[in-house]
């Protein structure tokens, strides 16, 4: 909870301002029983109208201040919880978006969505709530025993006495709720899960008749989400009866010792009829506190969600500046070791450098650490041991918005967001209509002009309307649009047939000559004509070099390159 | 409001005025039309509800016999110094006590077989919306933001679910509290009563128009929220781009608008939400000033005991407590209201157009596919295919190649009948496909999607998802053939890994070899294999296609790929182009046609300098 106190922090005064009309229209609230027994006390023996009726006046002005201060302040309450929540959601994605991609991984994506959107709820009722009740309530009790203690001590310590039985009984099922509510936020994490993967995967399960299964699957999920959340409402659910037993009970004592006062003649019978009112009103006082402690219960389990993810550790934090090497090549590797779980290395002692303008290709089997060297140049991972340079300079000292300013990156089966075409290839940069079209050009996504809407043509979610070679021929776009220092191409093409591949390659050479290139490629064709080609196996290299250099040195290059050539004898 | 035979038709259509975010639109209907939908759901727990409403009650009147009871004992007080009636004093006492533990007991009883009740209700409304999730075409979760659908199931559901669960009972325990009090009430002092009269119809007018006010208030707070989580969700599984091209400030620019218009929504909201609670109380309070004014009064006349006045006292205000709580309540429904409008919006939206109903099974597939004449737009008015035929015969490998966007997809979209041709037919066994079962068709199928999709689970459950009740050593049989055995076996927990979150411990070309292995242990009789090379490295690609073609033999096999020359041995070729197939034969007579594949080969070679 301590992490999220700051954000209640700029709004202190204006939270107190409206605590303190609340206080008001409760005080309001708390003067009419008051009136009420001056009538039936002393107005009423008395035998006056007048007075009974300028009374009667009195409280229904208490009734109307009530609510004029309680409509304000819950507005007020509406506005700050409001402001608050929107400031947690607004932190929470921008730590979201900070996250290095292996914290991602850790979390998941489905768990980071509910924290954003169920947890941050959670913890918007809670403010609220708390500050609608949390007044009102606290102070009709406060309240309410002050009346009482002013009118009777001996009556009001019965009272008194109970009230720390109640307190031991939240305190019990706020320690037992807790930990349910935050497993049952966590199970709500796995259905988002389900959902999630169905409907990604809606065409596969079709396909394969496994809708039953799927069922099933989420039916279970389901049953374990009812169930948790059944047994964190029946525990929840002890306070409320628990306490109201307890009051009452303490009800009546008061009219036992009560009955032993007004015999003494040490009370008027009066003083009982107001302390009943007075009871009724703590008691409805005690049920809205309760209430907002099972809110609190189930709001802390949220609030700890989502501090865990605030309080999270910046990763790939940037090193202290250092004095560039002199005369350095653009991007070098030295001796890079890295491994995704810590225990197996995913790519051993690669090595290599690039001059600027120059074209490396890496060609290896699948698992042999390709993507994993294109995360490593971009910094999405740091590597376990030796450097990358760009410019005679270590990446992990180079500040983030200027490293990431260089690259113009395709990953594989990459991201394609609703909107239109044009959004897509602009990826939130200012990027002009000429640089755009050029890059639409470039990379061959002539289909853009087929439309009368040109960039203006709808892409639907995660460009479902588009085929394989137009998702990634517009991803190939915003890669180029920004005319990047370093293109970065991970097995960008391979949904283009080789036609288009080639007249892609040719616009790259003619249009982007001083752009440094990486492309990850399955085909020996889209690498051939790389200045330095890697061949990888299991993360280590096994052959580097031009692809004559390695169809002479290299056996397992060769042999790729013999397969995918084949015997096309008869084309040549 | 919106006529309540919308409510079956309550569908979803593309939300307007959304600019770049298409939403989930729902139909509006009354209030009465959706307590009737909510009733369907509380119908079905008919014996929890009666057991609630029965516990409700006798809690409530033992609750409520409590005045009575405190009211007796005050009469017998009040008296004199030194003349109370401590026999009386006692009774009541001891009756007080019996009577609040049987109700705080009853009580507890009531809110556990509410929960029960609430949390099964939400249980059946996610299972609901999931059933239909899952029988809704695939189109519909093209259009629709993930994030959207997600909301729903959490969000709404949850909103609904809070409110049968808390809401309801509260209103139980009012309805019976009032209709008690005012009995007691009644019983103590008829003519304070009147008062009722006037203050109740008001408040109830009051908070019918304020109701009507505040709905809309709350359906776009749903709207707004839901329009967030897509977002959210959408960017977030767009993570690693954002971060490559470190556009974090700019997305988060663009989270802050929906954020805010999010929290305004609520702000709003709940604002006018909130006014009547106070508005309520401020009738009660009201209700009060007057009775205890006249009360005194018709004390003053001796029409009135001081112990009734006292009783009466507290049953008006145990009268109004719950007429309060009711107007809150309603309050909050109509949150509940908007969000279950949502909730049932999912669970009507319409499924895929059921089999018709002489369908038939698919059995005995020989593997005979055959298109006639078929045109299909996704989007009418732009065609992606226009009459296009061709006949596969049983066991025969058809390639599909042309340029990318030619429609190469939409063909296996058509084959599965993902998606319904505009016109001509699909045949299978010279049977219309639409005279059949979908899921007899399609498990005629095995397929290996462009897309790779597998899910958090293990490997083995991965592998064998397509046949249930594969044993160990034929998912190993199938791994063995993908060329993925060996990689498995290296893995610390083998078959049992288990694959998280986008499977993003292992490579795409690994995941696809996984989806092969998939495919490999179905017994189809019909291959699709869609790009499912496109990741493999090439020598992996040697060894899957070796296995491929054992796999394929007999089989009828629809093969897209750009190599062509694995595809040279495909006994016909389409060639598509702009949707249409522009060539068609084996590879030798259409190299010997010199025609667009010609080129697309020649292409090839060029291309690697051959």
């Amino acid at each position: 909870m301590e992490k999220l106190e700051k954000y209640l922090h700029p709004y202190w005064w204006y939270i107190a301002l409206s605590m303190f009309i609340k206080f008001l229209g409760a005080a309001a609230e708390l003067t009419i029983p008051y009136l009420m027994e001056i009538i039936l006390d002393y107005k009423v023996p008395a035998g006056s109208r007048r007075d009974i009726y300028l009374y009667g006046g009195l409280m229904l002005l208490c009734a109307a201040a009530c609510l004029g201060f309680n409509v304000i302040a819950n507005r007020m309450s509406a506005v700050s919880s409001g402001k608050i929540t929107r400031a947690i959601r607004h932190d929470l994605f921008a730590k979201l978006e900070s996250f290095s991609p292996r914290q991602m991984d850790s979390l998941t994506t489905s768990s980071a969505v509910s924290r954003l959107t169920s947890d941050t709820y959670n913890i918007n009722q809670l403010l609220a709530r708390t500050q609608r009740l949390g007044i009102r309530a606290p102070i009709l009790l406060l309240g309410g025993i002050a009346m009482m203690v002013s009118m009777d001590g001996l009556l009001s310590l019965v009272l008194i006495a109970l009230l720390p039985v109640i307190g031991i009984v939240v305190y019990y099922v706020t320690r037992i709720s807790v930990p349910l509510y935050t497993k049952q936020q966590t199970v709500l994490d796995r259905v988002v899960g389900t959902v999630q993967e169905n409907i990604t995967g809606i065409r596969v399960i079709k396909a394969l008749s496994k809708t039953d299964y799927e069922k099933e699957r989420f039916r279970k999920v389901n049953q374990e989400l009812t169930d948790i959340d059944r047994k964190a409402g029946s525990v929840s659910a002890i306070t409320n009866p628990t306490s109201t037993l307890v009051l009452n009970l303490g009800l009546t004592l008061v009219v036992v010792v009560g009955a032993y006062r007004v015999n003494g003649g040490a009370v008027r019978s009066g003083v009982i009829v107001a302390f009943l009112q007075y009871f009724t009103m703590i008691l409805n006082a005690m049920l809205g506190i309760t209430r907002i402690f099972v809110m609190f219960s189930k709001g802390q389990a949220s609030a700890n969600r989502v501090a865990a993810v605030l309080r999270a550790p910046e990763d790939l934090t940037v090193l202290p500046e250092t004095q560039p090497e002199p005369d350095a090549p653009h991007i070098a590797f030295r001796d890079v070791t890295f491994s995704y779980n810590g225990r197996e290395p995913d790519l051993q002692h690669i090595s290599f450098s690039l001059e600027h303008g120059q074209t490396l290709g890496i060609i290896g089997a699948t698992g042999s650490g390709k993507t994993t060297l294109l995360l490593l140049l971009l910094r999405l991972y740091d590597p376990d041991s030796g450097t990358i340079l760009i410019d005679g300079r270590d990446i992990r000292t180079i500040p983030p918005e200027v490293l990431r300013e260089k690259f113009g990156v395709v990953f594989q089966n990459d991201f394609v967001a609703e909107g239109t075409a044009g959004d897509n290839i602009r990826f939130f940069r200012p990027i002009g209509d000429d640089a755009m079209a050029a890059a639409a050009e470039h990379a061959q996504a002539d289909f853009l002009r087929e439309r009368p809407e040109g960039m203006e043509r709808e892409v639907q979610v995660r460009g479902n309307n588009l085929s394989g070679g137009q998702k990634q021929r517009l991803l190939i776009a915003r890669a180029l649009a920004s005319n990047p220092e370093i293109l970065i191409l991970d097995d960008a093409s391979s949904a283009l047939d080789y036609a288009t591949d080639a007249r892609l390659r040719q616009a790259l050479y003619r249009n982007y000559g001083d752009t440094t290139t990486v492309v990850v490629a399955q085909r020996v064709s889209s690498l051939r004509h790389a200045d330095l080609i890697l061949v990888l196996d299991d993360g280590q290299t096994i052959g580097a070099g031009t692809h004559e250099a390695l169809m002479e040195s290299c056996e397992e290059y060769r042999s790729i390159a013999m397969t995918q050539m084949g015997d096309g004898k008869e084309g040549a | 409001m919106a006529n309540p035979s919308m409510i079956g038709g309550g569908r979803y259509s593309r939300g307007e005025n959304t600019g770049d975010t298409r939403r989930l639109a729902v139909s509006h209907v009354s209030a009465g039309a959706m307590l009737k939908r909510l009733w369907s759901y509380l119908g079905r727990n008919r014996l929890l509800l009666v057991l609630a409403i029965l516990l409700s009650v006798s809690s409530s009147l033992l609750g409520l016999y409590g005045p009575k009871l405190s009211g007796q004992a005050i009469n017998a007080i009040d008296v004199p110094a030194g003349q109370v009636d401590f026999s009386t004093v006692f009774r009541c006492a001891g009756l007080m006590v019996t009577f609040y533990i049987l109700s705080g007991i009853l009580t507890y009883c009531l809110n556990i077989v509410m929960i029960r009740m609430s949390r099964r209700i939400s249980q059946q409304m996610r299972h609901d919306i999931f059933e239909n999730l899952t029988a809704l075409p695939v189109s519909f979760f093209d259009r629709f933001q993930t994030g959207d659908i997600i909301s729903v199931i959490t969000y709404d559901v949850d909103t609904v679910n809070q409110s049968l669960s808390t809401d309801l009972l509260q209103l139980m325990q009012s309805i019976v509290t009032v209709t008690v009090s005012f009995f007691m009430m009644l019983s103590i002092a008829p003519k304070l009563i009147i008062i009722f009269l006037f203050t109740i119809p008001i408040m109830f007018l009051f908070t019918r128009w304020l109701t009507g006010v505040v709905r809309p208030m709350f359906r776009r707070r749903s709207a707004k929220l839901g329009a967030l989580n897509g977002f959210v969700e959408e960017m977030l599984s767009g993570h690693r781009t954002i971060r490559a091209y470190g556009r974090e400030d700019a997305v988060l620019k663009r989270f802050d608008e929906k954020n805010g218009e999010a929290v305004d929504a609520y702000t709003i909201a709940e604002s006018y939400g909130t006014i009547t609670g106070p508005s309520v109380n401020f009738f009660s309070n009201i209700s009060l000033t007057l009775v205890c004014v006249f009360g005194s009064i018709l004390f003053l006349r001796g029409q009135v005991r001081l112990g009734d006045l006292s009783s009466f006292v507290q049953y008006s205000r145990k009268f109004s407590g719950p007429i309060n709580e009711m107007a809150n309540i309603i309050a909050e429904l109509q949150s509940a209201f908007s969000a279950a409008e949502r909730v049932f919006a999912l669970i009507d939206a319409e499924p895929e157009a059921p089999d018709s109903k002489d369908a038939k099974e698919l059995e005995s597939v020989h593997g005979d596919v055959e298109m006639k004449n078929v045109s299909f737009s996704y989007i009418p008015g732009s065609p992606i295919i226009t009459d296009l035929s061709f006949h596969a015969q049983p066991g025969s490998l058809t390639a599909i190649v042309g340029p990318t966007g030619a429609g190469k997809t939409t063909i296996i979209n058509l084959l599965m009948r993902f998606y319904d041709v505009d016109s001509g037919q699909v045949l299978v066994d010279g049977q219309d496909i639409r005279d059949l079962t979908r899921a007899s068709l399609r498990r005629a199928y095995s397929m290996v999607l462009q897309d790779t999709w597998l899910f958090q689970g293990s490997i083995f459950d991965n592998i064998a998802y397509g046949k249930p009740g594969a044993t160990m050593e034929e998912v190993v049989a199938a791994a063995k053939a993908a060329r993925i055995h060996s990689l498995i076996s290296r893995l610390p927990q083998g078959y049992d890994t288990i694959l998280s979150d986008n499977g993003s411990a292992i490579s795409k070309g690994q995941k696809q070899l996984l989806t092969i292995a998939r495919a490999m242990l179905l017994d189809a009789q019909m291959l699709i294999l869609d790009e499912a090379t496109s990741n493999v490295d090439t020598r992996t690609e040697e060894q899957i296609q070796a296995a491929m073609r054992t796999l394929m033999a007999g089989k009828t096999c629809f093969v897209i790929a750009h190599r062509l020359s694995t595809i040279r041995s495909a006994d016909h070729i389409l060639v598509l182009r702009g949707g249409q197939v522009v060539e068609q034969g084996t590879h030798e007579t259409l190299m010997a046609k010199r025609g667009f594949y010609y080129e697309l080969y020649q292409a090839q070679f060029v291309a690697q300098g051959c």
